[in-house]
């Protein structure tokens, strides 16, 4: 057990190249569009204000749910490619 | 049927199915006390830590933030959900994997220290009884102002009925009760906002009305809000925010904050596997976006429910006069959580922004000054009395929102008394005590822990609101970052996690503490609360990810000096980060 293969190493950095995509589009859709990028958003209408403000008050919360369940699946699918899984 | 009865009905119909499921899950072992057996479903999960992680400040009060606060508060509905991200990418899977039973736990092996414990336990008990008095006194409210007894019996029955549960179940009972608790409290949510949707957009989806036509006056909900807010000298409610860096790191404290919390950490310590702590984090926030997507839209929809009542013929034209003024007034006017004061003597309610930019305006509308003053936190719960819902939805909303504090609180309760009876009495003061004494040990810090957030509750300190941002702050500087390098790094040692630790939370506090009075006691503040002083226009408030970032820097400047991380230690890292082979790694 104790040996650190190749392979682990592998997933382990599998890993966290997933998660680093995964929080560029989390901070991307709150911290971004939500908050910093809203002025540059302000064209775009969504009823009766612009998409800054639809990001901040749904589109971030929406994104935060797709996140998750995608990168439940992609480990759950690294574990067996790897054969790590329980 | 009298309101009272109706109310009466609805809670103790939803405290006999509490009490069911708590005979029903007894705990009889401390796996079945402290994680119940491991073996909850990961959907079932889900929907227990949306309950564990909804208080009475989701349900109650959020709404009223935003409906005060517009686009401004938009912080809370980003913050408190986006940090299930970094749980389910950063420290979910990889504690379920550890296997054991409490957050202190996994930091003293993880460091290879009593001291590092010792401190993850402290800083876990100072967050979770800040955050439980806030829910005592929540649920106190709620039996007041619904079950017509005063706020110190509420307070009571609210214990009786958590200590019954909690103690005899344990994480077992309060699973299974959270469950039942979250149905209640998504339904009472949801029913009142449909129906105001309807009302005023002919939309059925709250989240999606915010966004379509008032039907009234044929245009989008949200212009109508700003022109009406606008014309009384409010702020824009959709108006940007000058203080960019002060939002995004507000935003930041509160998702590190969610993140580090214990109480929500611990839920994920009882799925059966790594995979599906991965799921359940989703399933988690499925369970938390139909409220915190529904949130907004009763926020704006109330805000303009409220500005209509009070200007039936729209904000330039007379406003209501106070002999007229619809029941729903009256009603909390006698709790006075509304409040009228005829300043100009028209018999009128004016309400409207009084301030110096507004002043001359009010003067040539013959107005001396706002007479209206609106408590933010009875917007959700007045709900359904400004939308003349039927009464039967009233005693719903008085069952959701003691369901929202009762699942949090026993949340709480739990991360307490097993941090008291495994962290510190066995894993400290007694490691020879018997599974039969630990699982006793458990309830007995259990009762005490129920019985100091009642008194707590029942004579709270001065400084009640401010602190549940102690609490984040806390675990945003303190536990998060402690946990995350305790994960990813094999160089992180425990001397840097302590002085990391310990260099994060005082900061944290020192900072908090300057401004909001030192140990929160009014008038011993260093500096007045106003933007001005703040560093870097930085509030006390947004301080936690700064803390955090404090805690990583000190952690890694001193490993990097000190000792390397014992090969044991390192190979206990590697277990967890990989799914296969449970525990394996460190017995070797």
């Amino acid at each position: 057990m104790s040996d650190h293969t190749e392979n682990q190493e592998n997933y382990w950095k599998a890993n966290v190249r997933l998660i680093f995509g995964c929080l560029i589009v989390w901070a991307l859709v709150s911290y971004g569009f939500g908050i910093l990028l809203r002025p540059m958003l302000a064209g775009i209408e969504v009823g009766g204000t612009d998409l800054g403000f639809w990001f901040a008050q749904q589109g971030s919360i929406i994104s935060f749910i797709g996140l998750v369940f995608f990168y439940a699946w992609r480990m759950n699918a690294l574990d067996k490619e790897f054969g790590l899984e329980e | 049927m009298s309101q009272f009865t109706i109310n009466l009905l609805f809670v103790g119909a939803s405290f006999a199915l509490y009490f069911g499921i708590a005979i029903w899950a007894r705990a009889g072992s401390t796996k079945e006390f402290y994680v119940a057996g491991g073996g909850v479903h990961p959907v079932m999960n889900g929907m227990a830590t949306a309950a564990d992680w909804m208080s009475a400040a989701s349900f109650i009060s959020m709404a009223g933030l935003i409906a005060a606060g517009g686009y401004a508060n938009s912080t809370f509905l980003m913050g408190w959900t986006g940090g299930y991200v970094l749980l389910a990418m950063l420290l979910a899977p990889y504690l379920r994997k550890f296997g054991k039973f409490t957050v202190p736990d996994f930091i003293g092996d993880r460091f290879y220290s009593r001291t590092a414990r010792l401190v993850a336990v402290a800083c876990l008990i100072i967050a979770s009884v800040t955050y439980v008095i806030g829910q005592m006194t929540g649920a106190g409210v709620a039996f007041s102002r619904f079950l017509e007894v005063d706020k110190d019996t509420g307070l009571i029955i609210a214990a009786v009925v958590v200590f019954f549960y909690a103690v005899l179940g344990g994480m077992k009972g309060i699973t299974y009760t959270q469950v039942a608790q979250y149905c209640v409290l998504i339904v009472a949510y949801t029913i009142p906002a449909v129906f105001i949707s309807l009302q005023l957009t002919d939309t059925f989806i709250p989240a999606i009305g915010l966004f379509s036509e008032h039907t009234q006056s044929g245009m989008p909900l949200l212009q109508k809000l700003d022109e009406v807010v606008r014309e009384l000298g409010f702020r824009d409610y959709t108006a940007d925010v000058d203080n960019k860096l002060n939002m995004v790191l507000f935003t930041l404290s509160l998702m590190i904050g969610t993140a580090g919390l214990p109480h929500v950490i611990i839920r994920f310590f009882t799925v059966p596997k790594v995979a599906d702590a991965r799921w359940s984090a989703g399933w988690a926030l499925v369970f938390i976006a139909l409220l915190y997507l529904t949130a907004p839209a009763v926020a704006s929809m109330a805000r303009l429910n409220l500005m209509t009542t009070i200007y039936p013929e729209g904000p330039t034209a007379n406003s209501i006069a106070y002999d007229e003024r619809p029941d729903w007034i009256q009603t909390w006017e006698q709790t006075g959580l509304i409040k009228y004061e005829d300043k100009n003597g028209d018999g009128r309610i004016q309400f409207y922004n009084d301030t110096p930019a507004f002043a001359e305006e009010a003067t040539a509308r013959g107005w001396a000054g706002n007479e209206l003053t609106v408590n933010r936190d009875i917007l959700v719960l007045a709900n359904p009395e400004i939308a003349n819902l039927p009464g039967w939805v009233i005693g719903l909303i008085a069952a959701g929102g003691l369901a929202a504090a009762l699942s949090t609180a026993a949340g709480l309760l739990l991360a307490i008394s097993s941090a008291v009876s495994h962290d510190l009495i066995k894993g400290s003061i007694n490691p020879d005590i018997t599974e039969k004494g630990e699982l006793l040990a458990a309830r007995v810090s259990m009762f005490f822990a129920i019985i100091i957030a009642t008194y707590l509750g029942m004579n709270p300190p001065g400084f009640a609101a401010q602190v549940v941002a102690l609490a984040f702050g806390i675990a945003a500087a303190s536990i998060f970052p402690a946990l995350m390098m305790g994960i990813f790094s094999k160089r992180v040692n425990s001397k840097g996690a302590v002085l990391g630790m310990l260099a994060g939370l005082g900061c944290t506090l020192v900072y908090i503490f300057t401004y909001l009075g030192w140990f929160f006691i009014p008038g011993t503040n260093t500096l007045a609360n106003t933007p001005d002083n703040w560093l870097f226009g930085v509030s006390p408030l947004s301080f936690g990810a700064i803390g955090a970032v404090i805690n990583f820097a000190v952690a890694f400047i001193v490993s990097n000096m000190t000792e390397e991380v014992p090969q044991d230690v390192q190979d206990l890292v590697e277990s967890v980060r990989y799914p296969k082979g449970a525990g394996g790694a460190v017995d070797h």
